[in-house]
C-alpha cells in the first residue's frame, strides 16, 4: 500500500545496521541520510523531515544508544515512536451529536474525491453505526457532480438532498439542514465543490456555509499522491474553517501519502479516516500507530482482525469452523472461503496486513487473485454431488468440468491437491485442539497465496 | 549563464497575450518559488555549504523530485567551483538554467495535437483519478473546434458515477458529438463505436475520454491498454495521440505514474492541470528527465478557455521571473 516502499526503505537501512555490531555516529549520520531521502521521496514535507531526524539523531544521541548491545533495535524503536509521534497519537473517532443531527461538512481540492468520500462516510455511518444518513450536493459548479453524488446515495441506498445548480450551495445546505432536523436524520454530509484555497470568493462561500450549518465535523480531503504544497492547502483551508479533520484518499495507490502526514504535524488536524479503493465500502478508520507499525514493515494485524470480523457473520463462522474440523469440509466451503476473502477486499490488500509478508510484488498478487478466481470456475462447473465427494472426480468427470469452466485437467488436479492439503491441515488442526499444542510442519497447504 | 536575460529580453518587451495568461495564472507558485530564490539570495554574500542545502530544499518543495533535485545541486555545486562563481544570484541562474537545458535536450517540443492525413485523429486521455481529465478534454475540444476541426468525444468512462453525463454537458455546450454507452459496460467497446462512427462521419478529431485509474490496478491498466488496441483496430496506428493528465498537486508519485502510463499506452505527452494554485507542479521536469515525456499543454483554471500550450521559457518564466522584470 501507500507507505510499502517506505517501509522497505526503512527495512533496508535497518538491516545495514543490523548487519554492523555498532552503531557509530558514522553509520547512524548514513542511516538519518537514508531517512531523509525515504521520507523526503514520500512527500513528506521538508521540513517535517529536517525535524523528523533532528529528533532521531537526539534521542539516540540520548539514550546512549551506541553502547547498547543490540543497537538495531533500539533504532527501531525510536524511529517507530518518532513515526507514531509524526502520524498523530491515539484514535480518531468522530464526534457525534446527542440530541441533533451530527452535520458533517466535506471540503477541499478538485478532484481529491470529496464525492466518492461523502458516498463512503455514508455507507460507513449506515452499515456500522445504524445511522439514519442525509446526503446534500452542494457542488453546483462542476458539471454532473450531483448527478454523480444521486448515483452514488442510490447505490448505497441513501437518500440525497438536491435543490439543481441554480440555488447557491449556502441555501442547499441550510434546508438540508432544515430536513435533517424535521426528518429526525442522525447525520448530514454535504458535498461541497472542489476549490483552491486561494479563491476568495469560494473560500467565503464555505465560511457562509459553516456560518449557516455550524458543522459538527468540517473534514478536509487530501489526495494521498500530492505533493509538498499539500501543506499550504491544508494551513489555508484550516486557518479559514477550523477543519476537525482529514480524510485521506486513494491511499490504495503506490503513493506513500507521506504529505498527509505532514499536515497532522504541522497543523495538528487528525487524520480520521482512509480511503483504500474503489468500492464504496473502501473507507478505513485511520489509527496512526497502526499505521507507524505499517511503516516499518511490522504488519497491521489490528486492521485485518477488525475486517475479518466486520465481514464473517460470527454463528455462520463458528458453525464453519466446526465443519472443517470435523472433517466435513467440502469444495463448496473451500468457495465460501474464498468468497468471503474476496469481499474483504482484494487478496493483495489483506496480504500486506500481515506482518512477514511485506514483500509481494503486483503481479504474485494478481496471479494469487487469477487462481482464486480459476478455482472458483472450477467448483462452479461441478455438480452439487461432485462438491461433497470429490474423490468420485475420475478422468471423464474431470474432462466435462474441465470444458464447462474453461480450464484444463491440470487446473483440476491442482484444485483437488490443494483441497486434500486443506484437508489435511484440518485433521492436524482437530489433533492441536484436542491436545493443544501445535502440530509441527504446519502450514497452509501449498505454502503461499496461490494456494488460498 | 544569460537565460535570466534572454528570457527577459524575450518578454519584457511585450507581454502578448499568451504570457499574460501564464503569468497570471501562475501567479501563486511564483510568489512562493521566486521570492524564496530572491529572498535567499539576499540573505547570503557569498555562497556555502547552507546555502546550497536551502537551495535544495527549495526545489524539493516545487515537487521537482529528490533524484533531479540531488543531481541539479551536485553539479551547480561542481560548476560554480570550477568557474569560480561565489555569488548567489548567478548560483540561481545557473540552476535554472540548469532545468531549462535538462529539459529541453531530451527532445524537441511539438505542443499541438499532430494531426495524420487520411481519417480521424485519436487523441486517447488518461490518468489517476481526479486529475481532470474531463475538464481537460473539453478544453482541448473547444480549442480545435475553434481551429475548425469536427471534434467528437468519447465518454469511455463507464464506471465513475455520473462520468458520462459530465461529458455530456460538455459535449452539449461545446455543441458537438458524443459517443456514450452504458453505465458499466465495456468501455473498450465504447471506443470501437466511437472510431468506427468517426471513420466514417468525417470526424478530425476523436477525444476518448476513460476512467481515472491507479496505476498499480493491473487490471485496469490492462482494461486500458484493452481501449488502446481496440481503437487501432478499427483505426490503423490509432491512437495517434495518448495525453497523461497530471495534477500539478502531485508530489513524488508523478514519475511512477507516467511510468506505469507509458509501460500501459504510447504516451505522447503530458497536460498538467491545476496550475493555477499554488502548486509549482515541478514533477513535470522529474518526470521529462527520467521518461523523456514533454508536457504539451498546461491547464491554468476552469473555464474552457483556459488551456495554453505549454511553453517551457514561458513555465520557467512564469515560475522565476514574472512580473518581477524592472529589479
Amino acid at each position: 500500500m501507500a507507505f510499502e516502499s517506505l517501509s522497505e526503505k526503512f527495512q533496508g537501512i535497518l538491516k545495514k545496521i543490523r548487519g554492523q555490531s555498532r552503531l557509530t555516529e558514522a553509520n547512524m549520520e548514513d542511516m538519518l541520510k537514508e531517512v531523509r531521502i525515504a521520507l523526503l521521496e514520500a512527500d513528506v514535507n521538508f521540513k517535517v523531515v529536517k525535524q523528523f531526524t533532528e529528533s532521531v539523531k537526539q534521542k539516540a544521541i540520548g539514550e546512549q544508544v551506541y553502547l547498547k548491545v543490540n543497537p538495531s533495535q533500539m533504532v527501531v524503536k525510536i524511529v517507530h515512536d518518532e513515526l507514531t509521534e509524526l502520524l498523530g497519537s491515539g484514535d480518531s473517532e468522530l464526534k457525534f451529536e446527542k440530541n441533533k443531527p451530527t452535520i458533517i461538512l466535506l471540503v477541499g481540492l478538485q478532484g481529491t474525491g470529496k464525492t466518492t468520500s461523502a458516498g463512503k462516510l455514508a455507507l460507513l455511518m449506515k452499515k456500522k453505526l445504524n445511522k439514519k444518513v442525509l446526503l446534500a450536493a452542494g457542488d453546483v459548479y462542476r458539471p454532473a457532480a450531483i448527478d454523480q453524488l444521486s448515483q452514488i446515495g442510490a447505490q448505497i441506498q441513501v437518500p440525497v438532498f438536491t435543490m439543481g445548480t441554480d440555488v447557491s450551495p449556502v441555501e442547499i445546505a441550510k434546508k438540508a439542514k432544515e430536513k435533517a432536523y424535521n426528518e429526525h436524520f442522525d447525520v448530514l454530509i454535504i458535498d461541497t465543490a472542489g476549490r483552491l484555497q486561494i479563491d476568495e470568493t469560494l473560500m467565503k462561500e464555505l465560511n457562509d456555509i459553516t456560518d449557516a450549518v455550524q458543522p459538527t465535523e468540517t473534514l478536509l480531503l487530501v489526495d494521498a499522491m500530492s505533493g509538498q504544497d499539500a501543506i499550504n492547502v491544508a494551513t489555508a483551508f484550516h486557518s479559514a474553517l477550523s477543519l476537525t479533520g482529514i480524510i485521506m484518499s486513494k491511499l490504495d495507490g503506490d503513493a506513500r501519502g507521506g504529505s498527509a502526514l505532514s499536515i497532522k504535524h504541522l497543523t495538528g488536524v487528525p487524520i480520521k479516516f482512509a480511503g483504500t479503493g474503489e468500492k464504496l465500502s473502501d473507507l478505513d478508520q485511520f489509527h496512526p500507530d497502526r499505521m507507524a507499525d505499517r511503516i516499518l514493515g511490522m504488519g497491521d494485524v489490528v486492521t485485518l482482525v477488525e475486517k475479518v470480523k466486520e465481514e464473517i457473520d460470527e454463528k455462520e463462522a463458528a458453525r464453519e469452523a466446526n465443519k472443517m474440523l470435523e472433517g466435513k469440509f467440502t469444495l463448496d466451503d473451500l468457495i465460501v472461503q474464498m468468497k468471503r476473502i474476496q469481499r474483504m477486499g482484494s487478496l493483495g490488500g489483506l496480504l500486506r496486513l500481515i506482518p512477514g509478508m511485506p514483500k509481494i510484488t503486483e503481479e504474485q498478487k494478481e496471479a494469487g487473485e487469477k487462481e482464486m478466481r480459476t478455482m472458483e470456475a472450477i467448483v462452479n462447473s461441478m455438480t452439487p454431488y461432485e462438491r461433497k465427494h470429490p474423490e468420485v472426480l475420475k478422468n471423464s468427470r474431470k474432462v466435462r468440468i474441465a470444458k464447462g469452466c474453461g480450464k484444463t485437467n491440470a487446473d483440476i488436479n491442482r484444485l483437488l491437491k490443494k483441497f486434500e492439503q486443506m484437508q489435511e491441515m484440518m485433521k492436524k488442526m482437530q489433533q492441536y485442539k484436542k491436545t493443544g499444542r501445535m502440530p509441527p510442519g504446519m502450514n497452509l497447504p501449498g505454502g503461499g497465496i496461490g494456494a488460498m | 549563464m544569460g537565460l535570466f536575460k534572454f528570457l527577459k529580453e524575450k518578454f519584457s518587451k511585450k507581454q502578448d497575450e499568451e504570457t499574460k495568461v501564464y503569468v497570471e495564472g501562475m501567479s501563486k507558485s511564483r510568489e512562493h518559488f521566486a521570492n524564496k530564490l530572491d529572498e535567499l539570495s539576499k540573505r547570503y554574500k557569498e555562497v556555502n555549504q547552507e546555502y546550497f542545502e536551502q537551495l535544495e530544499e527549495i526545489l524539493i518543495e516545487a515537487d521537482v523530485g529528490v533524484s533531479l533535485t540531488l543531481r541539479l545541486i551536485e553539479e551547480v555545486i561542481n560548476e560554480s567551483k570550477e568557474q569560480g562563481i561565489k555569488e548567489p544570484k548567478q548560483i540561481n541562474e545557473l540552476v535554472v538554467e540548469k532545468m531549462f537545458v535538462g529539459y529541453a535536450e531530451k527532445g524537441d517540443i511539438i505542443n499541438e495535437v499532430q494531426f495524420v492525413k487520411d481519417g480521424p485523429t485519436v487523441l486517447l486521455v488518461a490518468g489517476v483519478n481526479g486529475v481532470g481529465k474531463t475538464t481537460s478534454i473539453a478544453k482541448l475540444a473547444y480549442r480545435y473546434i475553434s481551429q475548425g476541426k469536427k471534434v467528437k468525444l468519447c465518454a469511455a468512462d463507464t464506471f465513475r458515477a455520473g462520468a458520462t453525463e459530465q461529458l455530456t454537458i460538455w459535449a452539449n455546450r461545446l455543441g458537438c458529438e458524443i459517443v456514450v454507452g452504458k453505465t458499466n459496460s465495456d468501455p473498450a467497446s465504447v471506443a470501437y463505436d466511437a472510431a468506427y462512427q468517426a471513420k466514417r462521419d468525417g470526424t478530425d478529431l476523436l477525444i476518448v475520454d476513460t476512467a481515472g485509474r491507479l496505476q498499480n490496478k493491473i487490471n485496469l491498466m490492462n482494461e486500458l491498454a484493452k481501449i488502446s488496441r481496440v481503437i487501432s483496430k478499427e483505426i490503423p496506428n490509432a491512437p495517434h495521440e495518448a495525453f497523461l493528465i497530471i495534477d500539478a498537486t502531485t508530489g513524488q508519485n508523478g514519475v511512477i505514474q507516467a511510468k506505469q502510463f507509458l509501460d500501459c499506452i504510447k504516451l505522447t505527452g503530458i497536460v498538467i492541470t491545476k496550475m493555477d494554485g499554488t502548486s509549482k507542479g515541478g514533477i513535470i521536469l522529474a518526470i521529462r528527465d527520467e521518461l523523456g515525456v514533454p508536457v504539451r499543454f498546461i491547464g491554468l483554471g476552469e473555464k474552457m478557455t483556459d488551456l495554453e500550450e505549454f511553453d517551457l521559457d514561458k513555465y520557467l518564466y512564469g515560475l522565476c521571473l514574472g512580473g518581477k522584470i524592472d529589479e
